[in-house]
């Protein structure tokens, strides 16, 4: 089995405060991987680092992508050796079409990869399927990204973009944050449609409802900026009767 | 690491169309009196109406104070240090087709990124290009003239069509209207003229580039456009300038005329030298543009795309004289080092049942400056007059500034006027979720202000739009620090 991400001892501030605190994740290829905690535990702190956003200071440790050291390079390049981050507050960009907006990732991509880039016709008849499996209309690609959209389709447009740019490790942030009943159910399935043995996926989620539907192969508990435990899917029914308060202080 | 590191990288680009063509040329010493105006006249061959216009417009302006209410702040201006008059020798027998012109200069129009040639047919465009004070070739004369359409240099509408000429000569913008109008009906050497018969709609995009070349001299150009009753056309200029570390005077002046039922619009791509990134050099682009809407149910439309000049000082207005007459502004203008920008229009509703819409749109970077300034004035007659005004501006650096100095005067209750504004800087979020993407900085910044631009863009006619795109790519494109 290749190992998809490696972080060992992750030390990080943020605003001259110390977040993480020695983190330790492997993820291996094809597995799914869940992070609960409560508010204020890291669990932003963690996906932000490693999709590469500025701010963050590591101040200890190591994080591994594909065996490869991941904390120098750039976002873009990060993405382009396919970290593919789901915003828990996908961001609007006024002016520009969904599908432009996709159609010049997928290409910044696909130059990457030494392809020839993608037509915006043939582009678009590549994605109609995607956006269908997910339940987003037509016109929703026609729309500027992200703007005037609900908080559903938001959260569906960044799981259509996972479609799109098909990456190895996916994280995904909160992404059933906000959503009804039946938003969680088609966001749950386009999330295990994109379920390959090669491809990782590490969830972020305060809920164990879309674990019944999306179920990991581990779920961590982070706390004070650390995993304080591991377990499998049951954990998560265990977090949603118990709340994290029997927790504290374990893993000190 | 915060967002506007890379963005300060990005603003550092030199100037593209920095080149001086080594051309002959026959250049009049610097200085402006009456004689001046005498050799310019007398070399241009002009009918005595001419002269005479040109010499009393010399006059009032002698009687005039440069103007300093904008915001704009430069060094005085020495108008006895200035060529009032250069034009490349081969003038002397003007180029009656392609084959003729001088092949530096159509190197120099290639260098520009202008298809001078056949391909612009199939492109639609017909071009006439100013070096200079002159204009040197205009393509599809005869093609446009089968359908009664003029489309030359003013020198030659002077010549062939006086008549014309002395009709419509200052009809919007009189000569003592302000300092730089005056100047340039004094002294203005060359620029386009185009006249629409009556219910002719322009078959291509009519369009004129200008370019400066010669040290030390100014371009005073002048375009009349005159769309006789339920015509159309559809009119683009672009502007380039040699790199120079001195500063250069435009002072144009564009007059439109829309007739009853008859629509221009009126699109500009601008890419001046802007200076260096200290702030030497570049052009001063003080342009007088207004249209007269002077029919009824006629539509004058400006769209401008800025990203050249050290220093602009222009406001395309819109005339709304005739009863259901349209006007609309639409500008994007960009200042990164040291350029200075006060631009905006004035719209006059005069009419009944008229209406304008105005969308400004201001991008700052380094230390530019960037001022957005409008009127909107609503006469007593002007029933049901109408305007909404949109003016956003977008921040890239700690040390540009953007302002809006919205004029409103309503003389008439029953108007309708709006405005909105907005000022913001390119956000983190945006450029992150953009380079999550894979994009990198300079493509994601360019998305992100495209997008930004989008709604003016728009309005420009296709192949313009996608030259206007990569003209702001260009602008803002640069090393990555």
């Amino acid at each position: 089995m290749n190992t998809m991400l490696e972080i060992k001892e992750l030390c990080v501030d943020f605003n001259d405060k110390n977040i993480l605190r020695g983190v330790n994740l492997t993820i291996q290829a094809g597995e799914v991987h869940a992070i609960m905690g409560p508010n204020g535990s890291g669990k932003s702190t963690l996906v932000n680092l490693l999709a590469g956003r500025a701010g963050y200071q590591v101040t200890a440790g190591q994080v591994l992508f594909q065996g490869e050291d991941l904390l120098p390079m750039q976002p873009e390049e990060r993405a382009k050796a396919g970290i593919f981050l789901g915003f828990q507050y996908p961001v609007e960009i006024p002016g520009i079409s969904n599908a432009l907006f996709m159609k010049t990732a997928l290409n910044a991509q696909r130059r990457h990869q030494h392809l020839a880039e993608m037509e915006a016709m043939d582009f678009r008849s590549h994605t109609r399927k995607m956006a269908k499996s997910l339940g987003l209309e037509d016109g929703l690609l026609l729309r500027p990204v992200n703007v005037g959209f609900s908080g559903g389709e938001k959260k569906r447009n960044e799981l259509f973009q996972m479609m799109i740019l098909q990456p190895c490790l996916a994280i995904l942030d909160e992404i059933d944050s906000g959503l009804d009943i039946d938003a969680l159910v088609t966001v749950a399935s386009g999330i295990n449609a994109l379920r390959t043995p090669q491809r990782s996926i590490l969830m972020v989620t305060h809920y164990q409802r879309l674990l019944n539907d999306v179920v990991p192969d581990r779920v961590h508990v982070m706390m004070d900026g650390r995993i304080v435990l591991t377990g499998s899917k049951d954990l998560a029914m265990e977090l949603e009767e118990k709340g994290y308060g029997w927790l504290a202080g374990a893993g000190q | 690491m915060n967002a506007t590191a890379p963005l300060s990288g990005l603003i550092s680009r030199s100037y593209k169309h920095g080149f001086v063509t080594q051309i002959a040329s026959d250049t009049l010493f610097p200085g402006l009196n009456e004689e001046t105006i005498r050799i310019i006249s007398t070399k241009k061959r002009e009918p005595e109406f001419m002269l005479n216009w040109r010499l009393t417009a010399y006059r009032h302006w002698l009687s005039l104070q440069e103007p300093n209410w904008s915001s704009v702040r430069y060094e005085p201006i020495d108008y006895q240090a200035i060529s009032y008059y250069s034009a490349p020798q081969s003038d002397k027998n003007r180029p009656h087709s392609m084959e003729e012109v001088d092949p530096e200069l159509l190197a120099t129009y290639a260098k520009l990124g202008i298809p001078l040639d056949e391909r612009m047919a199939l492109a639609g465009v017909a071009v006439d290009a100013v070096f200079d004070s002159i204009s040197v070739i205009t393509t599809f004369q005869e093609k446009l003239a089968r359908q009664g359409i003029i489309f030359c240099s003013f020198s030659q509408a002077v010549r062939d069509h006086p008549e014309l000429v002395q009709r419509y000569l200052g009809s919007v913008v009189p000569y003592m209207d302000n300092y730089f109008a005056a100047l340039n009906a004094a002294v203005f050497s060359d620029g386009s003229f185009c006249y629409i018969p009556e219910g002719v709609r322009c078959p291509m995009e009519l369009s004129t580039y200008f370019r400066i070349n010669e040290a030390r001299t100014g371009q005073f150009e002048r375009t009349l456009i005159i769309a006789d009753k339920n015509s159309h056309v559809s009119y683009l200029e672009g502007c380039t300038a040699p790199q120079r570390d001195t500063h250069q005077l435009h002072a144009a002046v564009v007059e439109l005329v829309a007739l009853e039922g008859a629509e221009i619009k009126y699109s500009t791509v601008q890419n001046w030298y802007p200076g260096d990134a200290m702030g030497r050099g570049g052009i001063y682009n003080f342009v007088t543009k207004r249209g007269d809407c002077r029919g009824d149910r006629s539509r004058i439309s400006w769209t401008q795309v800025e990203t050249g000049s050290a220093i602009t000082w222009k406001y395309p207005s819109v005339i709304l004289r005739g009863d259901d007459t349209v006007g609309r502004f639409q500008s994007v203008a960009v200042t990164r080092n040291h350029q200075q920008a006060d631009t905006g229009t004035k719209m006059i509703h005069i009419g009944r049942n008229t209406s304008s819409v105005i969308l400004s749109k201001g991008i700052s970077a380094g230390h530019g400056h960037n001022a957005y300034r409008g009127l909107v004035k609503i006469l007593a007659g002007a029933e049901e007059a109408r305007n909404y005004s949109q003016c956003d501006s977008l921040l890239l650096s700690d040390t540009c500034s953007a302002h809006t100095y919205p004029y409103i005067e309503v003389k008439n209750p029953t108007a309708h006027v709006e405005h909105e504004a907005s000022t913001s800087r390119i956000s983190e979020d945006q450029l992150f979720y953009c380079r999550q993407r894979g994009l990198n900085t300079e493509e994601s910044v360019s998305l992100i202000v495209n997008g930004f631009c989008q709604a003016v863009f728009r309005e420009l006619p296709m192949e313009f739009a996608v030259e206007a795109k990569k003209l702001l790519e260009v602008s803002l494109e640069g090393s990555i620090g």
